[in-house]
């Protein structure tokens, strides 16, 4: 037996090799490849999946944020077709340094392109491009483009004729910064930031200036509530990872409630109990805590939005602390103990460290979460609890300026990066435990 | 030596209000003994050991602590070094820093927390890796580094529950007698709590044997072994052979018993009742002799089962009705021959036999 086996196994040539005489490293290489690849075809779907409804409209999310090509070519909704718009203007721009005078070359440029406008009637797309930047344009460039046809030189005078605007340098500034296919002018505008007629960046107008303090307030709150959930979710975490299984998986439905009731339910039961002839007030009110007069505003302000955010966050900040402390052995803290710990000084050298994971990544999820939340303060926020995401949906469904909410999702997805990498930095994102 | 260093006093525990995981509990230790709480699970040992360490309060009774009552002072105050189960090595310090714990909360000073735990260091020789997480060190060295946590405050009594229990048996066995020569160097006071017996016989000054919340034999590793005070002790350290009998008559020391076959032999009196009641016979199977047809002892026993186990021989024989009944023949040069099926004279010498309690 032993004679048959070695002779199987070439020893002299140094390589080894399978039973049909190819190199063994390389069939198992090809063994391992083919195996790899069969894995892959199975994730292929979720692959496609996330590529199509995720990855695909942000990334064209984020072009939007950067390109508005309104003022530079027109689709034509029926055919598709694309057609070059304002290209007399945009030659004229491309020949004179940002800052000129508008000379007469230019005015007549602006008129046939108006003319050019209205032949294919293109001139409420341009207009409205126009009319984010510089209030007010839409309605110049339309009615501009109904009488470009009948105007006669110098063109100039015809064009300020009919409305002096034109001759605004700002407009200019505007249509030129417009008249590139790449734009910064919605990150600008979403840091309340515009450019000056030199093309100089400057604070927008006080009265204008919206968008920092939104993001602010939804920093600050967004901080608020995750502080407010870790304050109100550790205690419980620590009592379900601790209590004995049959209390802790009715504890356990308890907080997994929430996730079953729909979330308008909860958020308008919010509502009911806070509102100024809510429970909470009646009750306030029937002990005699407060007078009717002085009934308490709960709702549909910062306060609103904070306790029912912070009520609906609080089961992604108690899930990931419960899994980091379930398995941490109690008999750490009864060491500790023994050693000639306190009690405080056993949790807070022991046992505290040891849930840094839980509550790095509790408080990551539910950060991010509230950063972006967008019906519970739409519903219970009122004007002054309201955040950057409703915004956002604000200039998605009524303003319909589409780049300027790309742009101010952009910041806000940035911001969230830049978090994430800090969290990589400090805990390490191999800490992270969410259930 | 002081006789009464701990000190157990009627101590009852109870954790429902119904029944007793511990049933008066008398114990005295001096210092610088080694003692070892033996017994299966749920014997109440490892509920001892946690009321000594304040982890579970005595529901009755007192315990002491170098003459002062300790059942309300709690376990950061006691002083006491412990060595758990599974280590409890603090998973986010290194080793340095898990020495260095007990002395940060004692408030002392950096340069004496450092010579403290470098000697505690080399005292279990692991010098060299107080830098290492206790994740990266192996079974035996996390438990030597638990060792040198549980004694860098120099606590007068250290408890270990059950320290070599995730150890495999080679390692288990060096580190006995680590921790043994620890103890006669450092003249600390042990309790250790186990449900080895060999570990127990090999490290202990004395062993309580527990059983059913009871201790049921306090005595040396030999007594235990050699004079097992009740049955259960007796069938709980080593091998016992164990027959059946009833006491015929008693004169002195020794009784006169019927067994189960009808035919008498002679005991030593331990722990057996009046003539008349029921007693257990127990004898070790090494002091079991082959071959010798004279005594009062001598019996036929049939060789059912032979098992060679190189340095003796495992004879089963049937013996006055018990068919488990085991002889230990040693591999010497001339020893009995022994078939299975055939017939052998034995015999043992009446101190031996020890009438014990009827299980």
């Amino acid at each position: 037996m032993a004679d048959t086996t070695s002779s199987d196994i070439p020893t002299d040539s140094g390589t080894l090799q399978t039973a049909d005489g190819r190199p063994l490293k390389a069939a198992l290489a090809t063994a391992q490849r083919s195996a790899r690849n069969r894995a892959f075809y199975l994730v292929l779907p979720l692959l496609l999946f996330v590529v199509v409804t995720f990855i695909f409209p942000i990334g064209q999310m984020l072009m939007r944020s950067v390109s508005d090509p309104r003022f530079i070519e027109h689709v034509d909704l029926g055919t598709g077709e694309v057609t070059p718009i304002m290209v007399g203007l945009r030659t004229w721009f491309d020949e004179n340094p940002a800052g000129t005078e508008p000379d007469e070359a230019a005015y007549a440029a602006l008129v046939a392109d108006l003319v050019h406008l209205r032949e294919i009637r293109a001139q409420g797309n341009a207009g409205t491009r126009i009319n984010y930047v510089y209030p007010g344009a839409r309605s110049m460039f339309t009615g501009g483009a109904r009488r470009a046809g009948r105007l006669e030189p110098p063109f100039k005078d015809a064009i300020l004729d009919m409305d002096e605007d034109w001759a605004d340098p700002a407009l200019w500034q505007t249509m030129r910064s417009s008249s590139g296919r790449y734009t910064a002018d919605f990150y600008l505008a979403a840091i309340d930031r515009e450019r000056d007629a030199q093309g100089n960046i400057q604070k927008v107008d006080e009265e204008r200036a919206i968008y920092l303090l939104l993001f602010e307030r939804t920093l600050i709150l967004s901080v608020v509530i995750t502080l407010l959930t870790l304050i109100l979710g550790f205690p419980v975490a620590f009592l379900l990872a601790t209590l004995p299984l049959r209390y802790s998986n009715v504890l356990m439905i308890l907080v997994l409630l929430p996730f079953w009731t729909s979330l308008l339910v909860r958020t308008t039961s919010w509502i009911v109990l806070l509102q100024t002839q809510g429970v909470v007030n009646d009750i306030a009110v029937s002990v005699g805590l407060i007078t009717d007069e002085s009934r308490l505003q709960m709702i549909y302000n910062q306060t609103g939005t904070v306790i029912a955010m912070t009520h609906i966050l609080l089961p992604f900040m108690i899930l990931p602390l419960y899994s980091v402390m379930r398995p941490i052995n109690p008999s750490y803290v009864r060491a500790a103990r023994s050693l000639g710990a306190t009690s405080w000084t056993a949790f807070r050298r022991i046992y505290l460290p040891l849930t840094i994971p839980g509550i790095a990544a509790g408080s990551l999820l539910v950060f991010i979460l509230a950063v972006g939340y967008y019906i519970t303060p739409a519903l219970v926020g009122g004007s002054r609890g309201q955040l950057i995401s409703n915004l956002i949906a604000f200039h998605m469904q009524n303003s319909l300026n589409w780049s300027l909410a790309a742009a101010l999702a952009g910041l806000l997805l940035g911001g969230i990066l830049i978090l994430y990498w800090l969290y990589d930095r400090l805990v390490g994102i191999d800490n992270l435990k969410l259930g | 030596m002081s006789g009464e260093f701990v000190v157990f006093d009627r101590v009852q525990k109870s954790y429902d209000g119904e029944t007793l995981v511990v049933k008066d509990l008398n114990l005295a230790m001096p210092k610088g003994e080694f003692l070892t709480m033996l017994g299966p699970s749920g014997s109440g040992k490892t509920t001892c050991l946690m009321m000594l360490a304040g982890f579970e309060t005595a529901t009755h009774g007192e315990i002491r602590l170098d003459g002062r009552e300790i059942n309300n002072i709690p376990p950061h105050k006691r002083g006491i070094g412990m060595v758990f189960q599974n280590y409890a090595l603090f998973p986010h310090l290194t080793v340095s820093e898990n020495l260095a714990f007990p002395l940060e909360v004692r408030g002392l000073g950096k340069s004496d927390r450092e010579a403290k735990v470098k000697r505690a260091l080399e005292m279990v020789q692991m010098s060299e890796f107080g830098v290492r997480r206790p994740a990266q060190l192996s079974g035996g060295q996390q438990q030597r580094i638990a060792l040198a946590r549980a004694l860098v405050f120099d606590p007068d009594l250290v408890l270990m529950d059950e320290p070599l229990g995730a150890l495999d048996k080679q390692l288990r066995e060096h580190m006995q007698y680590e921790i043994k020569h620890l103890h006669e160097n450092l003249g600390i006071t042990v309790v250790y709590v186990t449900h080895d017996q060999s570990e127990a016989l090999t490290m202990s000054d004395r062993v309580a044997v527990f059983n059913d919340g009871v201790i049921q034999q306090l005595a040396p590793p030999d007594t235990l072994y050699e004079a097992p005070d009740n049955s259960f002790v007796a069938q709980f350290i080593g091998e016992n052979n164990k027959l059946p009998a009833k006491v015929v008559s008693k004169e002195g020391d020794t009784v006169q018993v019927t067994l189960q076959d009808g035919k008498t032999c002679q005991a030593l009196s331990v722990n057996c009742g009046a003539v008349g009641s029921d007693t257990m016979i127990s004898i070790r199977p090494e002091r079991v002799t082959l071959g010798a047809s004279s005594g009062a002892n001598a019996t036929d026993g049939e060789v059912n089962e032979i098992i060679y186990l190189g340095d003796h021989i495992r004879c089963r024989l049937s013996v006055h009705g018990n068919d488990e009944f085991i002889v230990k023949i040693p591999n010497s040069a001339d020893h009995p021959q022994l078939k299975v099926g055939e017939t052998t004279q034995i015999t043992w010498h009446t101190a031996d036999a020890r009438a014990l309690d009827p299980i």
